[in-house]
C-alpha cells in the first residue's frame, strides 16, 4: 500500500499565487506515495477558498484568523485524524517550489529522521532573501544551537516534512505565532530527530511577508522569549 | 460624620449595587467580581474609620499616608492586570482549539454530504 502524504498549505490571502502552486503540485507523481493536498484557509479576505476548491483540493476554512501556526496545526490535526504517514508543510506564496518535495521525501526515506526542513542555506543557490533577514536567520541559528544543540541553518523555513511521531507531537503542541524556530525547540525536547536538506527557493510570487519593518524587532524578541520558555518548560 | 464620609459611603453602596446587578444579569462572572467586592469592602472600611489610613501608614513606616494608598493600589492594579492577561491567554488557547475543531468537523460533514449526493 502506498504511503499516504498530506501536503498542508496554510494560506492567508494567497489567491494570486495559489493556482500555480496547486497546478504544479498536481503534476507531481511519486511512485510508492499517494499525495493529497490540503489548503488551510486562515480566514482570508480574498477568494483563496474558492480558488482552492476549484483546483479540487481538500479545503479547510478556519472560522477565525489563527495565524500561521494555528493553520499549520489544523493541517497536522487533519493528518493525524485521517491516518496519514507524512505531512509536508508548504507555503502558498510560491516560495517553496513543489518539485523540491521529492527531495525531502527521498531524504526522509534514506535517513528516517522525524522532521526534514527544506533549507535554502545549505547550498547557496536560488533565492537567498535580504541581508537583514539573513542576519536574523544567523541569530536564530545560534539560538537554536544553544537550546537544541542542533545545527539548523534555516530554522525559519516553513518548508517541512513531519513523520507520524512528529505529527503526533505537533498536533498537541505547536506555537501559533511565528512558530518555526520555536517548534524546533519543542520537537528536539520531545526527542525527535531533525535534519535539513538543501532546496532551492524562489522569491514569493504574490502577497507580502508577515514580518516587516518594526515587526522584525518584535519577531526577534518574541521568538527568542518563546524559545527560552519552550526550553525551560517541561514537555 | 463628615461630608466626605457620607459621599464615599454613598458612592460605595452604588458601586456594590452595580456589581450585584452585573452578576445577576449574567454579565459578570462571580470569580471576577470577588476582586471588586473586596475593593469596595476596603473603601467602605476606610470611609468609616478615617484615622485608619494614618494608623496603617505609621505601622508600615510610610511618611505620608496618601503614598501608602498609591503604592497599595498601583500594586493591586498591576496584579489584577496580570490576572486579566492570564485569562485572555486562556481564552485565546480555547478559541484556537474550538476554531480548529469546527473547521475540521465542517470539512468532514461536507465530505459526507458529497458522498450521499
Amino acid at each position: 500500500m502506498p504511503a499516504k502524504v498530506l501536503i498542508v498549505i496554510p494560506c492567508y490571502n494567497e489567491e494570486a499565487s495559489l493556482p500555480s502552486v496547486l497546478h504544479e503540485l498536481q503534476q507531481i507523481i511519486l511512485p510508492g506515495y499517494q499525495l493529497k493536498i490540503l489548503v488551510v484557509n486562515d480566514c482570508s479576505k480574498d477568494n483563496t477558498s474558492v480558488v482552492a476548491k476549484k483546483h479540487n483540493t481538500i479545503v479547510i476554512d478556519l472560522p477565525v484568523n489563527l495565524g500561521i501556526g494555528g493553520a499549520v496545526q489544523t493541517g497536522i490535526l487533519y493528518a493525524r485524524d485521517n491516518d496519514f504517514d507524512l505531512a509536508i508543510q508548504l507555503d502558498g506564496d510560491g516560495q517553496h517550489p513543489p518539485k523540491e518535495l521529492a527531495k525531502m521525501i527521498r531524504f526522509h526515506e534514506e535517513t528516517g529522521v522525524n522532521i526534514v526542513i527544506g533549507s535554502r542555506f545549505l547550498e547557496k543557490e536560488g533565492f537567498q532573501s535580504s541581508f537583514a533577514r539573513r542576519l536574523g536567520i544567523q541569530y536564530f541559528h545560534w539560538l537554536n544551537r544553544l537550546f537544541t544543540g542542533l545545527h539548523v541553518y534555516d530554522s525559519t523555513s516553513g518548508f517541512r516534512l513531519f513523520d507520524r511521531d512528529a505529527i503526533e507531537i505537533a498536533a498537541i503542541n505547536y506555537p501559533d505565532e511565528y512558530p518555526e524556530p520555536e517548534s524546533l525547540v519543542v520537537f528536539s525536547k520531545a526527542g525527535l530527530k531533525i535534519r535539513e536538506v538543501a532546496v532551492i527557493m524562489s522569491p514569493r510570487l504574490g502577497g507580502k511577508s508577515s514580518i516587516r519593518h518594526f515587526g522584525s524587532l518584535y519577531y526577534c524578541i518574541k521568538v527568542s522569549l518563546a524559545m527560552l520558555f519552550s526550553f525551560i518548560r517541561k514537555s | 460624620m463628615a461630608k466626605i464620609q457620607i459621599i464615599t459611603i454613598a458612592a460605595n453602596i452604588l458601586f456594590i449595587l452595580y456589581i450585584s446587578r452585573l452578576i445577576i444579569k449574567g454579565k459578570l462572572r462571580e470569580e471576577y467580581a470577588i476582586v471588586w467586592v473586596i475593593c469596595t469592602v476596603f473603601l467602605m472600611l476606610f470611609s468609616f474609620w478615617r484615622n485608619g489610613l494614618e494608623v496603617l501608614a505609621r505601622i508600615t513606616g510610610v511618611y505620608q499616608a496618601p503614598n501608602l494608598v498609591f503604592t497599595g493600589f498601583i500594586f493591586a492594579i498591576l496584579i489584577y492586570l496580570l490576572h486579566l492577561s492570564v485569562v485572555a491567554s486562556k481564552l485565546h488557547n480555547d478559541n484556537k482549539k474550538l476554531a480548529q475543531e469546527i473547521s475540521l468537523l465542517k470539512e468532514q460533514f461536507n465530505k459526507h454530504l458529497d458522498k450521499k449526493e
